[in-house]
């Protein structure tokens, strides 16, 4: 399958120098009419696209501050340049973020600022032609979105969002891409990414139950559409199959009946992640989120809870008020939305939770802070609470644990390779260099402290190291959720004796927390 | 005498470009929307604290600083020389001058030096290190050579031959204050019409290049927006959200 080289892992992350073109040839499968039209995009590439597409540009310049200001504003100084995990993987100079953004920026030099209608070749201004188009679709699908670059921006400009009017402007010329507007396509018919119908969705879940009752004795309910409840649990679709995403729902379901929380996943929003966010659709992402919404109004629940998803997380904790809100029909004693993080950290710090933290002995463990999570949100009420809270889970509920490099971690943690709508087979090559980073920053924990497994709490990134850790000689297992090791520590009530009394005691439980 | 003439004319030209165009840009910054919040976290919760996270990106470069010691070096000598030499600067436009532009005054125009060795080394590593080569466009050469000859032309008239600074501020007090009638001459050296007229140049790109930075920081949202999006006890009640104007036009769809 592999017709590219896996990097070499080098002791420390070091800085390649520019070899131009060596990622012109990737760019991800273009979606068809079927799958564009849907999402109220042209299927195919429209007659006069130049036109329109400036056009486009030029309309979002005027709805995007951000757009706007950062198009102005870099001064080329370099800051960035090294900071893409793109580049750093793949060397092509284009990967860089402020190269990245000129592919941009010279076409709204051209068409919208005097220095470039008057001068085009001093300011690097170009017309908008095939070949643009052509490298946006390549290179505007090599960034993950992950805000990196921004953090080291001395004014903030953050490619992310050039990438997002890019892919906004080329799904209007309908150059879309197909793994991401094929999936929105299934929210909006189904509810989830996956496709996964409601029967489907309540067998899974009763097979969850049964399993799980099986392992640990205790009838932990993963309810469906239940009216009434406390909780919403909104969560990303893999984890309702996937691994290791399963195992963290499970540990969700634990917390939760362990502190008595009644709670509900909703066939209607069964998804958490919002890929209208990746293809810089507005209209997209609010119509995704209205369906978290209507499913909270419909089901009549206080709160709304997000289960482990990184962009996903983002949408909820920064934008889910603006596309969706206001949230005045929920308990006002609740921030809305809330982590799934935040609620176990919580029941932790009140004590309402009890672990055997030699459960999780047979592993060192390291957590990878997923890039939406880190640098786009927040948990708890402190700036830096999304670093805090997860890792104090960690520590809470397992003996073994050491960070990785501080110039890989918090707010300078390096994507996993596969966020932004990358996580695609099409673009394998892409995942497994741009990957390349952070697995210098495992290896090295590794080799000094024996770390045996790294956590994280993101779908998209434990489906993306699941299949990029083999590729640098790790097992895909390496990778896990944070409330899968909670799951694994966490006393049951009545655990060993099958517990048919504490059965009706949770379940009869008023809210606590 | 007619240098004198265009001198004013040119300058009476560049300011009003100059004015003009900045404020066509910051009115159109300030006017367009920000849809969402998208302040690159950790970010202040609060107003004042977004104010101080601002200030230290100013004054002290702090993301640059995080991110590459060698271009916050240069970048932040030549910025901060830049500033010392236009504060000094200000004596030729104030009568009486003020008192702090008098204090900075002796050791002030050593700021010159700083800002030329700044923007040397920023230079340097624009042809030196190749992935700033390679971002690179003639016009960042063209500006770094523009800020360059200015700032040599004036060290070479304050440390080697001098001007009669007395006469340029004459010209300058008079077209501010319009007294087309007892227009004072500028000197004619060719030291200070060169400085003068790159700086003319200097205003009149101003508007239409990256120097559109020093606006565009404070409209950065990234950098200017509170963190404190989600509905939650103590920073946003339930009842308020963050929308734009044209998204809500978007909201055809609700029941309730
Ligand atoms: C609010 C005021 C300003 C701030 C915060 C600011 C900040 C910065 C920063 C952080 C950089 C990048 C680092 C560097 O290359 O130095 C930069 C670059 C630059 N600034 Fe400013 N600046 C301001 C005002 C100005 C003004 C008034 C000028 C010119 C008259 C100017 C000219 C430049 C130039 C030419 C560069 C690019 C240097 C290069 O080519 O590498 N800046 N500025
Ligand atoms: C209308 C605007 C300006 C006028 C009338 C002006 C005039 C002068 C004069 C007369 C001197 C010589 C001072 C002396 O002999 O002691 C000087 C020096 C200098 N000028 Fe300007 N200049 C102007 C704008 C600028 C600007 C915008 C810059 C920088 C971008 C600049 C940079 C310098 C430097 C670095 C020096 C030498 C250091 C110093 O004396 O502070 N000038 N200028
Ligand atoms: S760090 Fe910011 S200003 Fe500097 S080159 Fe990159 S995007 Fe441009
Ligand atoms: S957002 Fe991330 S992937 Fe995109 S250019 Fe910046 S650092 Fe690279």
């Amino acid at each position: 399958m592999a017709d590219f080289e896996t990097p070499k892992l080098d002791d420390i992350t070091t800085i390649p120098t520019v070899k131009s073109g060596t990622m012109e040839h990737s760019s991800p499968y273009v979606a068809k009419p079927v799958i564009q039209e849907p999402l109220g995009f042209p299927g195919e590439l429209v007659d006069d696209w130049e036109n329109v597409a400036v056009a486009k540009l030029g309309e979002l310049s005027n709805k995007y501050r951000a757009l706007r200001v950062y198009l102005d504003s870099c001064v080329k100084c370099g800051a960035c340049t090294d900071k893409c995990h793109y580049y750093l993987g793949t060397s092509d100079p284009k990967n860089m973020p402020v190269a990245r953004q000129d592919l941009l920026r010279k076409v709204y030099r051209r068409y919208y600022t005097l220095a470039g209608k008057w001068f085009p070749k001093l300011v690097g201004a170009t017309d908008m032609t095939k070949e643009v188009l052509d490298d946006w679709y390549s290179y505007y699908h090599q960034c993950s979105q992950c805000r990196r670059c921004s953090v080291f921006c001395p004014y903030g400009i953050d490619t992310a969002e050039i990438s997002m009017a890019a892919r906004d402007i080329m799904d209007a010329v309908g150059k879309g891409q197909k793994y991401c507007n094929e999936i929105i396509g299934k929210v909006f018919k189904i509810g989830n990414n996956l496709g996964l119908p409601e029967p489907a969705l309540r067998d899974t879940l009763e097979d969850l139950e049964e399993e799980v009752e099986e392992e640990c004795g205790v009838p932990v309910k993963f309810p469906l559409d239940q009216k009434g409840a406390d909780v919403l649990l909104v969560t990303p679709s893999a984890d309702f199959f996937a691994e290791p995403h399963i195992d963290g729902l499970i540990g969700y379901g634990k917390v939760f009946h362990q502190a008595g929380i009644s709670w509900t996943v909703s066939s209607h929003a069964s998804e958490a992640a919002n890929f209208g966010m990746f293809i810089g659709s507005y209209e997209n992402m609010r119509k995704v989120s209205m369906r978290i919404r209507e499913a909270a109004l419909d089901l009549g629940v206080k709160r709304i809870v997000f289960g482990e998803c990184g962009h996903a997380w983002r949408v909820a904790y920064s934008f889910l008020n603006t596309l969706a809100g206001p949230f005045d029909f929920l308990d006002p004693k609740y921030p809305v939305p809330q982590h799934i993080c935040e609620v176990t950290h919580d029941l932790i710090q009140k004590g309402v939770l009890k672990f055997d933290k030699s459960q999780n002995d047979h592993m060192v463990l390291t957590y990878h802070d997923s890039c939406n999570v880190a640098r786009a949100s927040r948990m708890g009420s402190k700036p830096g609470g999304q670093f805090t809270i997860p890792r104090d889970i960690i520590k809470t509920v397992c003996n073994n644990y050491v960070d990785m490099a501080a110039d890989s971690i918090h707010d300078a943690t390096y994507c996993c390779g596969g966020g932004g709508g990358l996580l695609t087979d099409d673009l394998m090559e892409l995942r497994v260099r741009g990957a390349k980073p952070r697995m210098e920053a495992v290896k090295q924990v590794v080799d000094a402290h024996g770390v045996t497994n790294m956590a994280a709490i993101c779908a998209i990134c434990k489906s993306q190291f699941t299949k990029v850790f083999p590729y640098y000689g790790y097992g895909m297992d390496m990778i896990v959720s944070v409330h899968q090791l909670v799951s694994n520590a966490i006393i049951m009530d009545g655990a060993q004796d099958g517990g048919d009394e504490d059965r009706e005691t949770a379940e009869d439980a008023p809210q606590s927390a | 005498m007619a240098l004198t003439g265009i001198y004013a004319f040119l300058f009476y030209l560049a300011f009003v470009v100059l004015v003009a165009g900045l404020g066509y840009k910051i009115v159109q910054y300030a006017r367009t929307p920000a849809p969402l919040k998208i302040p690159t976290t950790p970010a202040p919760t609060t107003r004042s604290g977004v104010a101080l996270r601002m200030g230290r990106e100013v004054v002290l470069f702090e993301s640059l600083f995080r991110s590459n010691k060698w271009i916050w070096i240069f970048g932040w000598l030549f910025h901060a020389g830049l500033f010392i030499v236009l504060a000094r600067h200000l004596r030729y436009f104030t009568e009486p001058v003020w008192w702090w532009v008098d204090l900075i005054q002796p050791f002030g125009k050593y700021g010159a030096f700083a800002m030329i060795i700044g923007l040397v080394g920023l230079w340097a590593r624009r042809l030196l290190v190749d992935r700033v080569r390679y971002i690179t466009s003639p016009s960042d050469h063209l500006m770094l050579l523009l800020l360059t000859a200015i700032g040599v032309s004036g060290a070479l008239m304050t440390f080697v031959n001098h001007t009669d600074i007395v006469a340029v501020k004459a010209f300058f007090l008079g077209i501010m204050g319009f007294e087309f009638a007892s227009m004072q001459p500028l000197p004619g050296d060719i030291l200070l019409l060169l400085h003068l007229g790159m700086v003319v140049l200097l205003m009149l790109i101003f508007p239409f290049s990256k120097l559109l930075h020093a606006p565009g920081l404070f409209f950065s949202p990234s950098r200017n927006q509170v963190d404190n999006p989600r509905a939650e006890p103590g920073l946003r009640a339930h009842d308020s959200r963050h929308v734009a104007p044209w998204a809500v036009e978007l909201e055809t769809d609700r029941k309730a």
